[in-house]
């Protein structure tokens, strides 16, 4: 769109063009700001750098002049900037308050292998470990008490787990709707029935997340008498309200962007109007209303209040009908303990950061999809 | 050979005959019952709240500042909450309704169809609309807290963290940052939905392409504008992840005075009163009344950007 003139000949209009070129920029920055500022904080953590184990090596106040200053720097985990602005005695002050902080740790803890460990470690954080009092070694995220247990395996089933239920339950309901509205339903019936299905979206996932909790979760209890109360597949039922807005919206365009001509001429050959919405449309619309699952996914992975209020106990089970801890909730229910710039709240980060390149991976393939999906319905290329 | 393989291909399609089949009726009717299931949840959310809420919806507690318990469901109110929630999106809208407008104007008026950038932009916007809510909240924590606002505080040489600490002003910021999607979308639809003579006849006259749009196209495509500052004005008010560590207080006396202060926020007090109430059964009246208000609020915000939006969409199909 646009009508394109020379502009050379009137500076202002030049430069108000290039303003509102530079605003339109910073979409993309914004993009790029969050990637960089939630991978900044938790970049010691990709790098390796982060050591969570309760016993470190000690180095004497009595050796500080033997060190050379990039080491003793490193030793007392402080910036260029810091490191620069004090003096000799803070710094062996500092020295002293971390071998007094090692020399309290209680002797049972001594000659515990755990408390050695560094639980930031990859291994730590992706494989099983034996802890001390377990018989069989697990994957444990448990990021209080004395060791900090970090594995993240639990977090990740759990935000699959309901991410499936609440795509299972989701999808058939909105795409269906979608075939309805789309193909089958009068228009009149359209016109009302769309909006309203719309609105389903306006409604805050705290309120979902208080429904589920207050009305759904007893409900649904009673109708499959299962032991726990709050569970992944209560969560995942209230995730589905959220996320059959947008596969019904996006799947509702796709089905309605295929050419009338396509519907006028198997009617005309004699196919009945289900015949024609699901051997002709359906075929053609497809790649949309894989694209709409695909948003759906990062919607409903991305989604916290209402996981966060449904269920938040870290189980690591594949039941659908024990509770789930998924990353979301995680890091919405541990940021306020985690201590600003502590390996808890640099893992924290590092959830989000997995979670934003997962998103982003999904967004870009639904949106890939469903672009070529269009320009081919249009005859573009 | 070939008229034989369509006709083959016809019969396989069953697409002959034209009497009754059961197959069709059936699976019509499937589709019109999922339908009809996502209307009912629809209803029972809401009409479960209204009928629950309603009774306990007084002046007395939407006016009233509440004590430190505020699960005491006698002397309890939200006006804090709804002040809070009111200030966070009404910052918000400052920054995101200027923003949003001009790029989506670069979008439809400027930018040339098949360049990188504006598909790069496009792109961008639609990543910005995928991003979870608590990634938001985490970039606020880490962007313009950790990083402009505690660079700031070394700047002005403030004695403690003033800026460097969660505010309404990063929350807005936050959620500025969230909806401007939203806004993009909408503004661009009503601007698509201009006459292509208008500006025309605009040009035709002499004026010049800044001209035509800010005196021609923006005060046209203004209900459009107004649609998406309302839809982000409703989402941003329901949503409580991107504010959890950027501004909301589980309680405070005082209402916030200050774009440094903290606020009380009406859905995070939904959160409270189901999460951590002492006494459930005790509570849940006024559980259902903020429940109510939070809805009243987002919810008719929705309703009549969905109406200006159907209204939108018809003028654009009646042109197109």
């Amino acid at each position: 769109m646009g009508i394109h003139r020379g502009h050379k000949a009137r500076p202002l209009e030049w430069l108000a063009e290039k303003f509102i070129f530079l605003v339109s920029l910073s979409t993309i920055l914004t993009v790029f700001l969050i990637f960089v500022f939630v991978a900044r904080e938790a970049l010691p953590i990709f790098l390796g750098k982060e050591n969570s184990a309760l016993i470190k090596p000690v180095i004497p106040p009595a050796d500080m002049d033997k060190l050379k200053p990039e080491e003793l720097r490193a030793y007392l985990r402080l910036s260029e900037k810091q490191f620069q602005a004090m003096d000799r005695e803070t710094k062996l002050d500092l020295m002293l308050v971390k071998q007094e902080a090692q020399d309290e740790i209680p002797e049972r803890l001594r000659n515990d292998p755990d408390a050695k460990l560094n639980t930031t470690e990859w291994g730590a954080m992706l494989k099983p470990r034996q802890w001390a009092g377990y018989d069989k070694p697990e994957y444990i995220w448990q990021p209080i008490g004395q060791v900090h247990k970090y594995n993240i395996i639990p977090l990740i089933v759990g935000s699959f787990k309901v991410t499936l239920i609440g795509l299972l339950f989701a999808v058939p309901l909105a795409v269906g709707a979608a075939i309805y509205i789309s193909q089958l339903a009068r228009p009149r019936v359209r016109e009302v029935v769309k909006p309203v299905i719309e609105m389903l979206s306006g409604i805050p996932s705290v309120v979902i997340g208080f429904f589920a909790l207050l009305i759904m979760a007893t409900v649904l209890q009673n109708v499959f008498g299962y032991e726990t109360r709050l569970n992944a597949f209560v969560a995942g039922i209230a995730l589905s309200f959220s996320v059959i807005p947008l596969v019904f919206s996006i799947s509702e365009d796709a089905l309605t962007s295929v050419p009338r001509s396509y519907t006028q001429a198997a009617l005309a050959l004699g196919a009945s109007r289900w015949q024609t919405a699901w051997q002709i449309v359906m075929p053609a619309a497809l790649p949309g209303v894989f694209a709409a699952v695909v948003l759906g996914f990062g919607r409903a992975i991305g989604e916290t209040m209402i996981v966060l209020m449904v269920c938040s106990a870290s189980v690591m089970s594949w039941s659908i009908f024990d509770s789930a801890r998924s990353i979301t909730t995680t890091i919405a229910a541990e940021m306020a303990e985690a201590v600003s710039g502590g390996h808890h709240y640099r893992i924290l980060f590092m959830l989000g950061a997995i979670l934003f390149a997962v998103t982003f991976i999904s967004n870009m393939i639904g949106d890939l999809v469903m672009h070529r999906l269009k320009n081919k319905l249009e005859g573009k290329r | 050979m070939e008229a034989q393989s369509l006709k083959s291909k016809a019969q396989s399609h069953h697409f002959r005959t034209r009497q009754f089949d059961f197959g069709s009726f059936f699976f019509s009717g499937l589709t019109g019952l999922a339908t009809l299931l996502i209307l009912a949840i629809l209803a029972v959310i809401l009409g479960n709240i209204i009928v629950n809420g309603w009774p306990n919806l007084t002046w007395h507690f939407v006016s009233t500042i509440p004590k430190k318990d505020f699960f005491d469901p006698a002397t309890t109110g939200v006006l804090p909450m709804i002040i809070g929630t009111t200030i966070r999106v009404f910052v918000m809208t400052i920054f995101v309704l200027p923003i949003g407008v001009i790029t989506a104007v670069y979008l439809t008026e400027y930018a040339p169809t098949h360049s990188p950038v504006t598909r790069i932009i496009r792109a961008a916007v639609n990543n910005l609309a995928g991003v979870p809510s608590i990634v938001f909240g985490l970039f606020g924590l880490g962007f313009f807290i950790n990083f402009i606002g505690r660079n700031m505080d070394q700047l002005l040489h403030n004695p403690g963290p003033v800026w460097g600490q969660p505010a309404v002003l990063w929350a807005s910021l936050t959620l500025a940052v969230m909806t401007m999607p939203v806004v993009i979308v909408a503004t661009e639809e009503s601007l698509k939905a201009i006459p292509m003579g208008l500006r025309e006849a605009s040009l035709a006259l002499g004026a010049t392409k800044l001209e035509t749009i800010i005196r021609i196209v923006l005060p046209q495509a203004l209900p459009g504008i107004m649609t998406g500052g309302i839809l982000a004005v409703s989402r941003a008010a329901g949503e409580v992840a991107p504010i959890l560590f950027t501004g909301v207080a589980y309680y405070m006396a005082s209402l916030p005075g200050k774009l440094s202060d903290q606020f009380m926020d009406l859905g995070y007090h939904v959160f409270v009163l189901s999460t951590q109430s002492p006494d459930i059964e005790k509570t849940r009246p006024i559980l259902y009344a903020t429940v109510l208000v939070l809805l009243i609020l987002t919810f008719a915000l929705n309703f009549v950007a969905v109406l200006i939006r159907a209204r939108v969409r018809k003028k654009l199909r009646a042109l197109g």
